[in-house]
């Protein structure tokens, strides 16, 4: 017999006795928080995405491009890669500045190899949701996210997210995820408590968290 | 249980002494016992204020709970949904009966890309597999990057905590590894590394960076997986978990076969359940969910090796299958008085804590001696069960598993002998009357020193102290404070229904007099007479 029909053999007769049928328990019971308004989930988002020691700072649409400029100075960022499908407009000040913009592209047409990521400061991105109760960014790695080891590798992360794009609670952002796509949960920069629990924030993953709500 | 086969007991934790004994020697390493009493505290204080903040923590639970539940009774067809998912989007999904079936697999598709190295996230089921070690056998390096687990493994050590592995350790511990131990599998630490935590995490850094930029395999675990979508998912802080789920071209994920969910809204629950139990934080920093391959992102080549290794037996109790809802939060571990001062090297084995004292011997069955003590390895105070955000009612388990031992062990067992003469003892109010008295004769030869152990009762005192008995029974005292019916007043206080005396006199309950009088002797004595006798003989019969 092979393991996989072993195994499946030895669990229905573990399970032998179960008389319930599959799916008896009805619908799994949705259990979230709800949001006041829309400012009062937009104020918690801030809170906790603050809390998490990320930066997070609140504008416009118009002043995307400089928030995201500031925050890049702010992380003393010379090199910076660029999803395919970000915003332009959001880059352009940062461009002006004299910032080195990279596409995901090496010299032969290939998108970057590790070690040539690992020589970019920073990373501009887009989101596809955000979570209130857990200051929560998620990432689903569209074209305005890039792949994801383009938000891991640079040291910072600068995100811009919309405000019609923040959820109160965990059960509306699974929602509203495409789960055949990769995605990527990000409260706060990369951190460890391993040693003796003092907090470290930067570890593998990006020391620097730049949220832009934007709206 | 059934006759379904155990899980090889490993030859790490075949010569474990018995928790009692190995608990003993850690009661002793006071600078453990400092560390453990500072993390559990901390993480405790922690988890409850971010558990506070959810106002259907309760509902979460039971919700939690039921997902586990159904797919657990319903494990084999949702093992097939999640293997056939997983296979439309690309992935190839492999089976292993035990732990060897399971490492032999992540070493041939290793062997298979030519590379003589992996890189892991932690995963506590190829720890209990040991597949480190069977790589190493195989001529494969196996580098662990959360950073505790680096600690862990550049020290030579085992884990002692589920969330925190290298608790045991101290700053100037971790130092002295990093900068002894570095250097012979690739970057040395920096010559001026001092003990600060940041300068620590800095050098893991440095060390593992191009370890995660080089790698060809790497090997993961999932605290979930998906059957409708064929999703997995992991958990966790400082991105070695990206690292490994994104850089290298092939990925082989360890799953046991109870990680499986039947559906994404179960996973929001435990998204919400698994931090704050865990961590004692609104979310993890970082949560990758991959489904098989997706072009042009992550590992081209995706492994899942579904892992069974003593799963079935454990999930042919009808009882004790409850322990496999465990989502290895940690968060028993932390309220535990008993783990708190043992830590969590005493258990022998990757699962620690009261879900270990469960879990082990459940998987393991219960011939070796750590195993046959596990049980034993609680004050069964509850505090496991309330903390579960899967409410594992481990306090009931355990109470099981004890009359499991003792009616596999060959010959009277101490525990049962105790029984019998307890039994024998309640049976007359005479016989235990005279027991009092003469246990009181050791209570006025030891005055107010400690009983450190008792010739006969070993296991029972190895890692205890015995309460001194006291210099007089409570009829005694009762007799010397209240005249001459010593019977008419020791059945009042001892009745349930009794109230205070009948006598219309304004005074304090005889309890409440026993509380604040007795105080020199102990309570023990007291106690045990403040039960009817008659009663207690009744439920131990």
């Amino acid at each position: 017999m092979s393991a996989r029909e072993e195994i499946l053999a030895r669990l229905r007769s573990a399970t032998s006795d179960a008389t319930d049928e599959r799916g008896a328990r009805g619908p799994v019971p949705r259990i979230a928080a709800a949001g006041e308004s829309a400012e009062a989930t937009l104020e918690l988002f801030v809170d906790n995405v603050a809390d998490y020691r990320a930066t997070v700072v609140r504008c416009t649409p118009e002043q995307v491009g400089v928030e995201v400029a500031a925050a890049l100075a702010r992380g003393r960022a010379h090199t910076v890669v660029l999803p395919a499908d970000l915003d332009a407009a959001w880059v352009m000040p940062a461009r002006e500045a004299g910032l080195r913009l990279r596409p995901d592209e090496g010299p032969g047409g290939d998108p970057l190899t590790a070690d040539e990521l690992d020589g970019i400061d920073a990373v501009v991105t887009a989101a596809r949701v955000g979570i209130a109760t857990t200051g929560t960014i998620v990432l689903d790695h569209a074209g305005d996210q890039g792949r994801r080891a383009l938000t891991l590798v640079p040291d910072q992360h600068v995100c811009v997210i919309r405000v019609d794009q923040v959820v109160h609670d965990v059960p509306d952002a699974v929602t509203v995820v495409d789960p055949g796509r990769p995605l990527t949960w990000i409260s706060g920069p990369s951190a460890t408590s391993d040693i003796e629990l003092d907090r470290v924030e930067g570890v593998h993953g990006p020391r620097t968290l730049d949220v832009i709500v934007v709206g | 249980m059934s006759e379904l086969p155990v899980q090889a007991t490993s030859a790490t934790f075949l010569g474990m002494p018995s928790f009692q004994r190995a608990a003993k020697d850690a009661l002793a390493n006071t600078q453990q016992r400092r560390n453990l009493a500072h993390a559990t505290a901390t993480i405790r204080t922690k988890r409850a204020a971010v558990v506070g903040e959810v106002e259907g923590w309760e509902d979460l639970r039971v919700a939690g709970a039921a997902a586990k539940d159904e797919a657990l009774h319903h494990l084999p067809d949702y093992l097939e949904e999640l293997e056939a998912n997983l296979t439309a989007r690309g992935a190839t999904v492999h089976w292993a009966r035990d732990a060897a079936e399971a490492n032999q697999i992540v070493i041939d598709i290793t062997r298979a890309k030519g590379a003589d190295e992996v890189v892991k996230v932690k995963s506590m089921a190829t720890q209990e597999i040991e597949l480190n070690e069977a790589l190493e056998a195989a001529g494969i390096a196996a580098w662990e990057t959360d950073l505790a687990e680096l600690i862990v493994q550049l020290g030579h050590d085992r884990p002692s905590h589920i969330l925190v592995p290298a608790i045991h350790r101290n700053r100037a511990e971790i130092r002295e590894i990093f900068v002894r131990e570095m250097g012979g599998v690739g970057r040395a630490a920096p010559e001026d590394l001092t003990d600060e935590p940041a300068r620590l995490a800095e050098a893991a850094r440095l060390h593992l960076r191009e370890k995660f930029l080089r790698a060809k395999v790497a090997v993961s675990g999932a605290n979930f997986a998906i059957a409708d979508t064929g999703t997995l998912v992991v958990v966790e802080s400082e991105g070695n978990g990206r690292m490994c789920l994104t850089l290298p071209e092939t990925l082989i994920s360890v799953v046991g076969v109870e990680k499986v969910l039947p559906s994404l809204e179960d996973l929001s629950t435990m998204l919400q359940l698994l931090p704050r139990s865990s961590t004692g934080e609104r979310m993890n920093p970082y949560t990758s969910m991959w489904t098989g391959v997706t072009p042009g992102d992550g590992p081209q080549e995706v492994h899942v090796v579904l892992l069974d290794n003593g799963r079935s037996r454990v999930l042919a109790d009808e009882v004790g299958r409850e322990a496999l809802r465990c989502i290895r939060c940690s968060a028993c571990l932390n309220v535990c008085p008993v783990y708190e001062r043992a830590g969590g090297h005493a258990y022998g084995s990757v699962y620690p804590g009261p879900i270990g004292a469960v879990l082990n011997p459940q998987l393991r069955g219960t011939s070796s001696e750590v195993d046959k003590s596990l049980p034993y390895a609680s004050s069964l105070c509850g505090a496991c069960f309330e903390a579960c955000p899967v409410r594992i009612d481990i306090p009931a388990l355990l109470v099981k598993l004890r009359t499991q031992v003792v009616d596999e062990a060959s010959g009277r067992s101490a525990e049962a002998a105790s029984m019998k003469a307890a039994a024998w003892m309640f049976g007359d109010h005479r016989r235990m009357e005279a027991a009092q008295r003469a246990s009181t004769l050791g209570g006025r030869l030891l005055g107010g020193r400690t009983l450190r152990s008792v010739p006969g009762l070993g296991a029972w005192t190895q890692a205890r102290d015995v309460p001194t008995p006291p210099t007089q029974t409570f009829r005694q005292w009762w007799a010397s404070t209240h005249g001459d019916d010593p019977d008419a007043g020791a059945d009042e206080a001892a009745s349930p229904v009794a109230g205070p005396t009948g006598d219309g006199v304004d005074e304090a309950t005889p309890d409440e007099q026993g509380a604040t009088d007795h105080r020199t002797g102990g309570g023990t004595a007291a106690d045990a007479e403040s039960r009817d006798p008659r009663h207690t003989s009744g439920e131990s019969s």
